[in-house]
């Protein structure tokens, strides 16, 4: 039987886990919607708005997917971590009040005319509208990433009796690790939407789909994905040479450090042996994590024998932090490589549609990965050298939190394979039923398989 | 800067309001959920199609209403929320299916679309007796007896057969035709069982809270304090009155009922808010033993001061766009 700690931390996980994929896409994807229904009123050509009509779908899926799996969250604080409130609620909570005032409001006001209004107000209301949409969801990342980033580089409070009093707003949110967290997470849900665009578009693509917008669409997401992703292994880095500076012990698991040395290779794989304080079947790129930390092959590198009993399981760390960074070199080669032939050929060939349809939820995968090293590498602290895990938790009874937790994780499975079949399907039916006129097609890449166009019409 | 004692007042009633926004606001699209005539396919759209615009930011008033408790009186948060810890579970998976029930039924495959009918109205209808249960057990201080459990289930269906109410009203002015005549004698029987409801409580709540009683029986307090179940009881007669009379040539008067039952929630909660204050835990806790710190409380309500107003503008915005009748809810 696990106790009530444990099983809190896996509700948790899982609850912030599954929430977390949510936004990441509607973040950026309301941007691109912007970016289409401002083209659309620009140049009137029709194929801006099939664009925007089957993203915004897609969008308002994922956003109510977003917004209900958020709601439990601010109820687990209270339930699962009181401790958390009752130490630094005094922080945490304007800064969460912020985020409901300024953002959850700003754009659940305006979904409704972004999604169902417009016939019923002016074109430029309605692309005002999803604009504001957009800056609700990034102010909404900015507040959290605010508090979250605090957690990790705590500064601008005192303690008094055990409990955290805001001195200097302006110090809490603008706290060291903040404008580097937020514009990674930015950039990541930039990621994000744009291989989703991608792959969806591609799998468009793949079925026969003869219309413009897939194939623009396309080509759009490639150009964001090829510009971002070499500004994310920028921004990533630099957000490495900060947590460097303020958590050193979440570095050294990163690159499994056992023990603080100079010329420290970079792992491109090793299996973390945390009883041995080892390595085993290391492969590394000699002097390249000093390099990278340090600016010069020969930087010492601080290792986890100097953080002793107060450092994170280095294992998930490690293992986490390669699979980001892999995704990422991932999207960086794909981008580039799909983007260039488009450019030169107007086409992509099958087999390379095919890859981008697997890649369509690869900023997911880079997503969690990062926040697993991020949030694991902050171990055993919750609100880093303030309050510990194990101190913030509830003395609820084990069956109650095991309960909640089964159904929150048979839910999230439910909703994960609905979701995740729904799209497909939203994208097979654009392919059978939209209605377009001749110069909106293009050549078909592959043939289309015949479909039955008597089943399902309606409901576009 | 604000006075700590003050900020504590401030911020118990600016959680009042959004908690009464909330039952008023997703009460009435949770209430077009429990009343979703599955069998119906059209009407079930027009229905949906009705709230279709609105229920997500509704349910923001929740989010705030909870936060607001989180950031000002954390301790209370805790304490309730500890107490209620499985029925809270329900609500949220109950909130969680009947939201994404909402897109998926639209958008999903065709042939699912009834089973995420049935996922939307029992998820609006566990989501609506889950929030009764838990103002149940707040009225009775949270005790684990029987009469607690039994009065709890009770207020469960009371609260279902309030936001039922309030939602059969907000279907007389959004729809027209056989769907409105379905709503009017919906919204007549439900306001029979509500009004039930709300005597139940009216009268378990002075009886077990030795508090209430003396506030609410208290000279010279009594002689207003009694008026509220008077005009409450009028309330009910009016709209009942109105209620027959609808559908109206030209529609006329078809947002009576509703405003009605907005006041009964108005009054009822106003009774409530004013039997147990100033505690936030009845008997237990206060609002000035559970504040956050009032520098944290002044940071917040400078926010809110500024913010709030530009909300409820943008919020009535968005109602004048869909004002009227329903059209089909298409997205473009």
């Amino acid at each position: 039987m696990l106790e009530t700690l444990m099983l809190s931390r896996i509700q948790f996980a899982a609850n912030i886990s599954f929430h977390i994929l949510f936004p990441t896409i509607t973040i950026a994807l309301s941007w691109f919607l912007f970016y289409f229904k401002f083209r659309y009123d620009k140049t009137k050509d029709p194929v801006w708005m099939r664009a925007y009509r089957f993203w915004v779908k897609i969008f308002a899926l994922t956003f109510a997917i977003g917004v209900v799996s958020g709601i439990t969250m601010s109820f687990q604080f209270g339930t699962n971590w009181p401790k958390f409130m009752e130490t630094v609620g005094n922080i945490a909570g304007p800064l969460l009040g912020y985020e409901v005032l300024t953002a959850f409001f700003l754009e659940a006001g305006f979904l409704g005319i972004m999604l169902f209004g417009i016939n019923r107000v002016s074109p430029r209301i309605h692309t005002l509208s999803t604009f504001i949409v957009a800056v609700g969801t990034s102010l909404s990342a900015f507040w959290i990433l605010a508090l979250n980033s605090w957690m990790q580089t705590p500064q601008g409070h005192e303690m008094r009796d055990g409990v955290a009093f805001p001195i200097s707003w302006l110090e809490i949110i603008f706290n060291p690790s903040f404008p580097y967290r937020l514009t990674h997470m930015l950039i990541a849900s930039g990621l994000t939407a744009a291989f989703l665009v991608a792959g969806i578009s591609a799998y468009r693509l793949l079925k026969g789909d003869n219309k413009q917008a897939p194939k623009l669409t396309l080509k759009i997401s490639l150009t964001v994905a090829m510009l971002l992703t070499p500004l994310q292994i920028f921004v990533g880095d630099l957000h490495g040479l900060n947590t460097l500076e303020h958590q050193p012990q979440k570095i050294a698991a990163m690159e499994s450090v056992w023990h603080t040395e100079k010329n420290v290779p970079f792992l491109i794989f090793a299996i973390p042996d945390e009883a041995n304080k080892t390595n085993h079947f290391e492969i590394g790129l000699p002097g390249m994590a000093s390099f990278v930390l340090t600016h010069d092959f020969n930087g010492e590198v601080k290792g986890l024998n100097e953080f002793e009993g107060n450092h994170p399981p280095v294992a998930p760390v490690f293992y986490a932090f390669r699979i980001m960074v892999g995704i990422g070199l991932l999207m960086l080669a794909i981008s580039w490589f799909s983007r260039i032939k488009i450019a030169r050929k107007q086409s992509l060939p099958p087999w390379l549609l095919k890859a981008l349809v697997a890649m369509s939820f690869s900023g997911w995968i880079a997503t969690l990965a990062g926040w697993y090293v991020t949030e694991i590498g902050r171990q055993p602290w919750l609100v880093n050298g303030i309050l510990t895990i194990k101190d913030a938790a509830t003395d609820i009874a084990p069956e109650n939190v095991g309960f909640t937790l089964v159904m929150y994780l048979i839910l999230y499975a439910v909703l994960l394979v609905a979701y995740l079949h729904t799209i497909f399907t939203m994208a097979g039916r654009a392919i059978e039923i939209e209605e377009i006129s001749d110069e909106e097609r293009i050549k078909p890449i592959v043939t289309p398989a015949p479909v039955n166009l008597n089943k399902e019409k309606q409901h576009v | 800067m604000f006075e700590a004692n003050t900020l504590a007042v401030v911020f118990v009633s600016l959680m009042g309001l959004s908690i009464l926004l909330y039952a008023v606001l997703d009460g009435f699209d949770l209430g077009v959920g429990i009343l979703l005539p599955l069998e119906q396919k059209d009407d079930s759209d027009t229905m949906i199609a009705s709230i279709g615009p609105f229920w997500d930011a509704n349910e923001t008033w929740l989010v705030l209403a909870v936060g607001l408790l989180l950031i000002a009186f954390p301790a209370a948060h805790s304490y309730i929320f500890k107490e209620l810890y499985i029925p809270t579970a329900v609500l949220l998976i109950s909130l969680v299916l009947r939201g994404v029930a909402f897109d998926f039924r639209a958008k999903a495959a065709f042939s699912h679309k009834p089973t995420w009918n049935r996922v939307f109205k029992m998820g609006s209808l566990l989501a609506a007796m889950s929030q009764g249960y838990m103002l149940g057990m707040y009225i009775m201080g949270f005790e684990s007896t029987l009469a607690a459990y039994s009065f709890s289930l009770l207020s469960a269906f009371g609260v279902a057969a309030a936001y039922s109410y309030i939602g059969a009203c907000w279907l007389i002015m959004k729809t027209e035709g056989a769907l409105q005549i379905q709503a009017v004698n919906w919204a007549k029987k439900t306001s029979l069982i509500c009004f039930v409801g709300i005597i139940g409580v009216s009268v378990v709540n002075p009886i077990i809270n030795p508090d209430v009683y003396a506030k609410w029986f208290m000279w010279p307090n009594a002689i207003y304090m009694l008026a509220l179940p008077f005009i409450c009881f009028s309330l009910f007669v009016y709209s009942y009155i109105q209620l027959t009379r609808l559908p109206a040539v030209e529609d006329k008067g078809c947002w009576k009922p509703f405003m009605a039952a907005v006041m009964i929630f108005l009054l009822c909660f106003f009774g409530l808010g004013f039997s147990f204050f100033p505690y936030i835990v009845p008997g237990k806790l206060t609002i000035w033993e559970s504040a956050s710190a009032p520098e944290s409380l002044s940071f917040i309500l400078w926010g809110a001061i500024l913010v709030v107003p530009v909300i409820f503008s943008y919020t009535a915005y968005s109602y004048r766009v869909f004002w009227g009748k329903v059209q089909e809810l298409r997205y473009h």
